[in-house]
């Protein structure tokens, strides 16, 4: 007989943890992942969604088992020169192990009975521990613990995304669980037991935890008619990246503005942070020059720096990194977050005086009107800046991206008209439409190099049209891309051009967007890659 | 054995030719008399003058080829054919509906075409039978240890899971119009799933010509004349191509679901779009590939297309020589 069932009755009995991973892999948009994962912590009992939710923030440290190791163990399995053909074919190292590895008898084993005997696993043991569970686990199991062993899930979600979908699930803010991240540990015990209620939210005091930062809206610029100058302060804005110092109780951390601790690839911010405080500011690579104790350099600089988990000396001396401060949020146990900016800015730079030289302060830049202002901001190109901040004086600081309190202001975008080189289908509701284009700039008469791709700044309607041109003007397909016969000029509106040694024009433009379609503009008036290099040095 | 007992078996520039019967295996080209395995249109061509196949795959390719011109002649899984000193006839391949293998026997030596191939079960297409031979012609779409087909239903479970995550939005399924189709609508009527099941265009006709062939689909529908509301939730199945192009436009928000063996290499199922992957395949996994060549207790193994080099290898340590014939003209990305 057959059992009869309603579609919404397919409550199947909870997800296990690989099944998850496998169903993330694949999902495009950001809210079906939310609800994935959400409903997985709802759904699973502790402990064992502590330790999924810590494997997808990055914050489970399970024994590493090297690349070579795990090819030794599938050597085990099977022939070299049938092993050899599958990685071939498949091309990543844990799912060819997966795949290949024979199918035992398993008894589908918990997530915590796996974790925790790899915890507990001594150095040596890490790999025959692995063994063992390959032979129980089914093929999405082998999958998803060979992926955790070998470094990275990369399933496509931050820790910033699941510690979303955690405070979704169980209807607290996500600042909230980002303040007390790091007085929390896996299998996260005390923090499902405060999302349930049974617990007091466990105490962000402990320790050097982060807190979560306030963001800037970007200004419109007919906003500012609204405005009193008088009750904002203004400073530049930096090319680097978003950080918080903290060093209290012995504890020294450098967060992203996610709360991603990175000070393992900063040895030398850390080891100066010899404080009790809090600081928000910037993350930057100063330009090590005797008498310019803090010029520092592009973003393109930082970048070399951020790729690197454990840089060497003569990385950090050719690169030294600097923190540019414009916030204190806690010195010694005070918390200065609920005093208006103005008085968090005075405390900030008597701090200054005697913070250590690896910390600077980043000026106010001093205006009485908006029009002075805005004559300040048409030079910050030429100035090498890349725009402004303005900062309600009077407010406290608040988590997340309150509304007119805190406004970034960038610098007028840099265009240029490139040639549509390729086109490529987008993702989830656009993958239907070839919606992601490769743009080039002419070498010489007959030859185009790309020199960005974009897949932003048009309407819908404006892509019901390209999506139209491209399928009318396609020269060749590779599976989801095609190549176009060059017809079309787009005008791109972008920040900043960097050499680049990926691309093959040795350009690469940074934040590219479209700002308009040049249906009329001949294809050979776009600009020639001469041009685009010159934007190098103007930036 | 050596190879000049085969010597009547010969690989021209249109296909596997048995030259004392004078007929091609499934040839890629038009000629004068053609034994086809399967109804698949890489198997299945119009144009030839005389074709020799089951009652099923004929129907099939009346229903493809409406204006074929070939005088077709239907076949009894084991009815004994005779042509000169020619004695054949078509064993089931558990493939698709109709599908066949040819075995052909000639001055004592028995060779079987086995065309394409499955062991899992399917109760929309006779199941397999391994037949005795001394040489078996094999295809090796999925020869690689990596290609293990799980059980059909667990991954109709999963299409089910997703389904119930999302019930405010469409499913789209890709699916090929021949046997996959057929075959899921079957698995999904299996599991309870009692909703109505929508069909885009291309697939009614052969659906339909399945349950003249007795089967029972329960509630499928065209896209066409569905109601409006309830196909914005449903579950639609398409051809693949159709899921991730234009005509998918008309949904709203459609989650990707994508059945074929393929979906087991993740890199592949990304690349086609999949948002749901089901691993179900028409075509013998690795495994099922190595147990049936050594049950044929064949001595020699021809490969027609896919990973020949892997299972010509397997097959060795097995003691069967394999050789490869790297036929042309085989679409093993439609699986
Ligand atoms: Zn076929």
């Amino acid at each position: 007989m057959v059992v009869r069932k309603k579609a919404n009755d397919w409550n199947k009995p909870i997800e296990n943890f690989s099944r998850l991973l496998d169903s993330l892999v694949f999902t495009n948009g950001r809210n079906a992942k939310l609800r994935l994962i959400g409903r997985y912590l709802e759904e699973t009992p502790d402990p064992a969604r502590g330790y999924a939710l810590a494997a997808l923030t990055g914050d489970l440290r399970l024994p590493g088992v090297k690349p070579a190791a795990v090819r030794a163990l599938a050597g085990g399995q099977i022939e070299p020169e049938l092993f050899a053909m599958s990685y071939d074919y498949v091309g990543d190292l844990a799912e060819t192990v997966a795949l290949i590895w024979p199918d035992g008898e398993y008894f589908q084993p918990k997530l915590t009975d796996v974790v925790e005997s790899l915890l507990n696993a001594k150095k040596a043991a890490a790999t025959p521990t692995l063994k063992y569970w390959l032979d129980q686990l089914d093929y999405n199991g082998r999958w998803a613990l060979l992926k955790l062993v070998t470094g990275g899930l990369r399933v496509g979600v931050s820790a910033r995304l699941a510690k979303m979908a955690l405070a979704d699930a169980f209807d607290a803010s996500v600042s909230d669980i980002e303040e007390i991240w790091y007085s929390v540990s896996p299998p996260y015990y005390d923090l499902f037991d405060w999302l349930e209620g049974r617990g007091k939210k466990p105490d962000p005091a402990v320790g050097a935890g982060f807190r979560p930062v306030m963001l800037a809206n970007p200004l419109e610029e007919a906003l500012l008619s609204e405005l009193d100058p008088k009750n904002y302060l203004a400073e530049w804005k930096w090319d680097g990246i978003r950080v918080q110092a903290a060093s209290r109780n012995g504890q020294r951390k450098l967060f992203t503005r996610t709360g991603e601790d990175i000070g393992n690839s900063f040895p030398e911010i850390v080891q100066h942070l010899d404080f009790d405080a809090v600081i928000d500011g910037e993350l930057l690579i100063r330009t090590p020059k005797p008498n310019e104790s803090m010029a520092v350099e592009s973003f393109s600089a930082l970048q070399k720096r951020l790729g690197r988990k454990t840089p060497g000396p003569k990385l950090i001396a050719e690169l030294p990194a600097c923190i540019r401060a414009y916030d204190l949020l806690f010195e010694g146990d005070e918390d200065l977050r609920s005093l208006p900016f103005i008085e968090r800015r005075k405390r900030l730079e008597a701090w200054a005086r005697k913070a250590p030289d690896i910390i600077d302060l980043s000026p106010l830049v001093p205006f009485s009107n908006w029009r002075e202002l805005i004559e300040i901001r048409s030079s910050a190109r030429a100035a090498g800046i890349e725009g402004l901040m303005i900062k309600d004086k009077f407010t406290s600081y608040v988590p997340g991206r309150p509304k007119n309190q805190w406004f970034k202001w960038k610098r007028e975008p840099l265009t240029v008209d490139l040639v549509v080189m390729y086109a490529q289908r987008g993702h989830g509701r656009r993958s239907s439409y070839y919606s992601d284009f490769t743009l080039g700039a002419w070498k010489d008469a007959n030859t185009l190099v790309p020199v960005c791709k974009a897949y932003s700044g048009y309407t819908d309607q404006e892509l019901v049209k390209l999506d139209k041109w491209v399928r009318e003007n396609t020269d060749k397909r590779y599976g989801p891309v095609r190549s176009v016969t060059p017809g079309l000029v787009l005008e791109i509106a972008f920040d900043a051009a960097q050499t680049s040694t990926r691309h093959k024009s040795g350009v690469a433009l940074r934040f590219p967007r479209i700002k308009r379609i040049r249906w009329d503009k001949p294809v050979n008036e776009a600009e020639a890659l001469a041009a685009v290099i010159k934007y190098i040095n103007a930036s | 054995m050596s190879a000049q007992h085969f010597d009547w078996l010969k690989l021209r520039p249109e296909g596997l030719y048995c030259d004392p019967a004078g007929v091609f295996i499934d040839p890629a080209r038009p000629v004068d008399r053609a034994i086809i395995t399967h109804g698949h249109a890489d198997h299945a061509r119009p144009g030839h003058n005389n074709v020799l196949a089951t009652q099923e795959t004929l129907s099939i390719m009346k229903v493809r080829y409406p204006s074929d011109g070939a005088h077709y002649q239907s076949a009894r899984y084991g009815q004994e054919f005779r042509i000169g000193d020619v004695s054949l006839w078509f064993a089931p391949a558990g493939h698709v509906l109709g599908s066949a293998q040819i075995v052909i026997e000639y001055r004592g030596y028995r060779a079987v075409i086995s065309g394409d191939y499955k062991r899992q079960p399917d109760p929309t297409a006779a199941p397999f039978e391994p037949v005795r031979c001394d040489l078996f012609v094999t295809e090796a779409t999925f020869a690689l240890p990596v290609f293990r087909h799980p059980k059909p239903e667990s991954q109709i479970d999963r299409l089910l899971r997703s389904i119930s995550a999302f019930p405010e939005q469409p499913h789209l399924l890709g699916v090929y119009g021949l046997g996959k189709c057929q075959r899921i609508l079957s698995l999904l009527r299996s599991a309870g799933f009692d909703e109505p099941i929508y069909l885009h265009g291309a697939l009614v006709e052969l659906t339909n010509l399945y349950t003249a062939f007795g089967n029972n689909f329960g509630n499928v529908q065209s896209v066409q004349t569905a109601n409006k509301t309830a196909l914005s939730v449903g579950l639609v199945l398409a051809p693949p191509s159709a899921t991730t192009d234009r005509w998918s436009r008309r949904f709203n928000n459609p989650r990707i679901a994508v059945a074929s063996g393929w979906m087991q290499v993740r890199a592949r199922a990304r690349q086609r779009g999949a948002e749901v992957p089901l691993i179900i395949s028409d075509h013998a996994d690795w495994n099922d590939l190595l147990k049936t060549c050594a049950e044929t207790q064949a001595s020699k193994v021809w490969i027609t297309h896919g990973r020949e080099d892997a299972l010509a290898f397997a097959l060795s340590k097995q003691g069967q020589e394999a050789t490869p014939l790297r036929l042309s003209g085989r679409e093993e990305e439609s699986e």
